[in-house]
């Protein structure tokens, strides 16, 4: 069997799955819970500086938005970080920790952007044992509102400035949890790096309003007839996620930099994916928010297996793999033809994608043939773009098959050509750079 | 009696009281919210739908279970009965699994249709509760229309040309309106007075007035109609039933099913209702089906259906010989009457049935004879138009012959549901038939108060 062992900036725990800092990991009972179902690691709820305690609200801190049987696609809350006594968690991490050496302790910290307060939580965080830090630059609500969270992670010259004091005040690895709430992930994922942080995990919850009340015309969870915007996660917020994972890992500055990979993980499937796309492990919040603990033993026995049948013995064997096959869409080569096909055994008739190619792309689905109901693509007028294979309710019943080089492509009445060639040097581009001393530029299919 | 041995011959109360409810209570019980919505977000939405191009209706299913899906259970029930004003009965009635539901691109894909007849009872359930009217009548023209029969296809009739702005006056030779929707389908498809509340929900349109106990040929003449009125539809029905054609079928204990199926749907003590021991429906459609299962749930110890041909060749669904067979009825083929038995005192003691098979595609005897005990006999072998009510309409196979939108052979008369010819008889299609005639008349008679107005302006212009 695959082994899971996972060792992440020099902090091991016995799988790649741990739980985020959020609402399971806010005190012993939840993370013992969580370390006897199985889980490789916890980033304990983030902690802030001695004092009075942080307060939340009374009433609901979280809305949902469900598919028709109520399975929840998306989560959003409103909760601070933790509303605990500083104290009383050092001391329950430092006994988690001795009770489970095995296993991954990280602990989460907010504290303002002043060297003081930092200088004073790292020795108290140091001395509890634990395997490392993640510095919490991303709660969009709350917090960010006193200048923490994504206040700092927003503002990339903070990041750097932060994580040095880290690096400078602790032995701990650092690792920074970077906020989705900004347009090029990259800017803060390279600023961390120049602070000097181990790792960055991302994302953060997005800032969201889940949905509108339209009875009382609040946003829910609503507080007494208002509402505020919250953090967005689970299932929903992974497309998102693994695009700026996979912006990190491709990144020349940032290339090689050690990454988490938090959002919308809810299989082994979603975290074989972040790992392929350059995550070193992953975190998990809602699913276990809404499942419980117990689903890491699918994530476990679910990675393992696709591990076997692809003859992968370690992570490594596959982390990052995909990473290379990511690129910008100019050099996507334009010389590669694809033609959907519809297997008329499959069909079931729904005419989902005749209405949907009629309707809003290039009219190249049949609807009838000899008079009877018939699906067909229609080669000429194809242009490949894959909606119809999205919107059949039926798997593999439209595939997309390849136009090998010498074959004709109907609608454009070229010969499908073998080489590569793309926007940068296609005729249409008015940037497009022609290979030196080459004349005849392989001219693309459009 | 709940125990010990049955009572014999033919006899009330055979069960515990609280069983009757229980035996007679809705078949299927109706979707929850949540059961709607997961049911919704099954249906793909289908291109040019085939499950609504296999409706007798052509309701939009898609759009009203996309309606239902969304929380938007009026805007379904709208959907619904733009087409169907009597969409609540289809929905309980339809053989949806031989419809809409067999044409679902899901049966074709798993065996596990789209349950749209449910999904259509939630719709219409949540409108008929509230009573939501979607329709509003257009300016009275002034034309009246007399409706025959206020079954599905008289009221679907009316319903349209009251919304044209008609007046319409339905005539029924029964006590209540409903036709066969009150009288003519098993109790545990219709609960709760369901049919009588439809009545009352089609026709608080307005501009629709219901006269009971009035039959064609009794009551008043079609010529007389056609004089008195600016059109006629008759939707009357089917009221003959065919003869057996075997010996001593007018023994005492033999019974037609329909009135069987009536004089249940309107008994107010079920207990009270005789029953017997051992019953032999004979028949092989819907009317056997329901006599056969309504039998043993009145509790019946014996009940079998006899068919003259094959399963493949009965008009009941696979689905309702199913549901019969679960009740445990005995549903036997190849075996057509040839004498009942009775005692001396002339009390049914059985059925003497031949064999049969097709020889050369034509039934026929096979010499070889069975009997099977009974107590009682019920005849559902298909009802006939009795032929004085015809009034000198054209006929075609003993029906009210009719073109594609139920003109007759004779000017301002309109025919359609069962008494008319085509289709299977089912309500959905007489829904189908009495609108669409509707229509033809309301083309009729509009075009006959415009044509002058056309002719004027011809003249003006020209």
């Amino acid at each position: 069997m695959a082994d899971l062992r996972n060792d992440f900036v020099g902090i091991k725990s016995p799988n790649p799955f741990w739980l985020a800092s959020a609402p399971p990991t806010d005190k012993a009972y939840n993370v013992e819970r969580a370390f006897r179902a199985g889980w490789g690691g916890v980033v304990w709820k983030t902690l802030g500086e001695e004092g009075p305690p942080v307060v939340n609200v009374n009433g609901p801190r979280y809305g949902a938005i469900w598919g028709n049987d109520r399975r929840l696609l998306g989560l959003n809350n409103i909760e601070l970080i933790t509303d605990r006594d500083l104290q009383r968690n050092l001391q329950e991490i430092k006994q988690v920790k001795m009770n489970w050496p095995d296993r991954a302790m990280v602990v989460s910290i907010m504290v303002p952007c002043e060297e003081e307060s930092w200088k004073a939580i790292l020795p108290l965080v140091e001395e509890t044992g634990a395997d490392g830090i993640e510095l919490n630059f991303g709660c969009p609500h709350g917090m960010s509102e006193r200048g923490m969270g994504s206040a700092v992670g927003q503002v990339p010259e903070y990041i750097e400035m932060v994580v040095r004091w880290c690096k400078q005040y602790s032995r701990m690895p650092v690792i920074t949890k970077l906020t989705p709430n900004i347009t090029d992930i990259r800017y803060p994922a390279r600023a961390a790096k120049r602070g000097g942080t181990d790792a960055v995990s991302l994302i953060n919850t997005i800032s969201s309003i889940v949905s509108v009340d339209l009875d009382n015309f609040a946003p829910v969870p609503t507080i007494d007839g208002r509402g505020s915007h919250g953090g967005y996660c689970g299932p929903a917020v992974k497309p998102i996620a693994l695009n700026m994972v996979a912006e990190i890992a491709r990144d020349p500055e940032t290339f090689g930099l050690p990454i988490s990979g938090i959002g919308g993980v809810t299989t082994w499937r979603d975290a074989a994916e972040f790992l392929a796309l350059g995550a070193g492990n992953v975190q998990v919040c809602t699913a276990a928010m809404t499942y419980g603990f117990k689903i890491v033993e699918e994530m476990i026995t679910g990675l393992a297996n696709w591990m076997d049948e692809k003859g992968y013995g370690r992570l490594d064997d596959f982390a990052g793999r995909a990473v290379r096959n990511v690129t910008d869409w100019q050099y996507l080569n334009l010389n590669y033809v694809t033609k959907a096909k519809i297997n008329q055994d499959l069909c079931i008739q729904c005419g989902r994608c005749h209405i949907a190619c009629e309707d809003t792309s290039h009219q190249a689905i049949t609807r009838e043939k000899d008079g009877k109901r018939h699906f067909e693509v229609m080669d000429n007028e194809c242009v490949g773009c894959n909606l119809c294979v999205n919107v059949c309710p039926v798997e593999d019943c439209i595939t997309m098959e390849t136009l090998e080089p010498g074959m004709l492509d109907e609608r454009t009445g070229k010969v499908v050509e073998a080489a590569y060639a793309n926007w940068t040097t296609h005729p249409n581009n008015p940037m497009r750079k022609p290979a030196m001393g080459d004349t005849a530029v392989v001219e693309p299919a459009e | 009696m709940t125990h010990g041995l049955p009572k014999d011959g033919i006899a009330s109360g055979r069960l515990a009281p609280e069983r009757y409810r229980e035996n007679f209570s809705d078949l299927h019980a109706p979707l929850t919210k949540h059961e709607a919505f997961v049911e919704a977000d099954r249906c793909y939405f289908c291109f040019d739908a085939p499950c609504m191009n296999a409706c007798p209706t052509t309701i939009d299913i898609p759009l009203f279970i996309r309606q239902i899906g969304t929380d938007n259970p009026l805007g379904a029930a709208e959907t619904i009965f733009t087409q169907n004003i009597l969409g609540g009965m289809c929905a309980r009635v339809c053989p949806t699994e031989q419809l809409c539901e067999e044409a679902c691109v899901r049966e074709a894909a798993e065996g596990k249709p789209v349950k749209i007849g449910l999904l259509q009872r939630y719709a219409t359930d949540v409108a008929m509760s509230e009573d939501v009217q979607f329709f509003a009548r257009a300016p009275q023209t002034g034309k009246r229309i007399a409706v025959v029969g206020a079954g599905p296809a008289g009221l679907a009739a009316a319903h349209r040309l009251a919304l044209y702005g008609h007046d319409v006056t339905i005539l029924d030779a029964r006590e209540k309106p409903g036709g066969l929707n009150e009288y003519g389908i098993a109790s545990y498809k219709t609960t709760n007075g369901f049919a009588q509340a439809e009545v009352d929900y089609v026709t608080a349109i307005g501009g629709i007035t219901i006269h009971n106990d009035q039959a064609l040929g009794r009551d008043f003449s079609l010529a007389e109609l056609a004089d008195n009125y600016d059109a006629v539809f008759l939707g009357m029905g089917l009221g003959g039933v065919n003869a057996l054609r075997a010996e001593g079928e007018d023994a005492e204990g033999v019974h037609d099913a329909v009135d069987f199926i009536a004089e249940l749907r309107q008994a107010s003590d079920l207990s009270a209702l005789p029953i017997g021991r051992r019953v032999v429906v004979i028949g092989g459609g819907m009317t056997a089906i329901d006599a056969g299962v309504q039998a043993r749930l009145l509790g019946a110890e014996e009940v079998t259906i006899v068919y003259r041909r094959g399963k493949e060749m009965m008009n009941a669904s696979l689905y309702e010989q199913d549901l019969a067979a679960a009740k445990g009825v005995t549903i036997r083929h190849w075996l057509a009457p040839r004498r009942v038995l009775t005692n001396p005192r002339g009390a049914v003691t059985g059925i003497e049935l031949e064999y049969t098979s097709l020889v050369e595609g034509k039934l026929t005897g096979t010499g070889e004879f069975t009997v099977i005990a009974a107590d009682q006999v019920f005849k559902a072998i298909g009802q006939t138009l009795e032929a004085d009510r015809a009034g000198g309409l054209a006929l075609e196979g003993g029906k009210i012959q009719v073109d594609a939108e139920g003109r007759t052979s004779m000017p301002k008369v309109w025919a359609g549901g069962d008494c008319a010819s085509g289709g299977e008889d089912l309500t959905v299609e007489a829904v189908a038939q009495g609108r669409d005639a509707a229509e033809s008349i309301n083309r009729a008679l509009t075009v006959a108060i415009l044509t002058p107005l056309v002719l004027e302006g011809a003249l003006v212009n020209g």
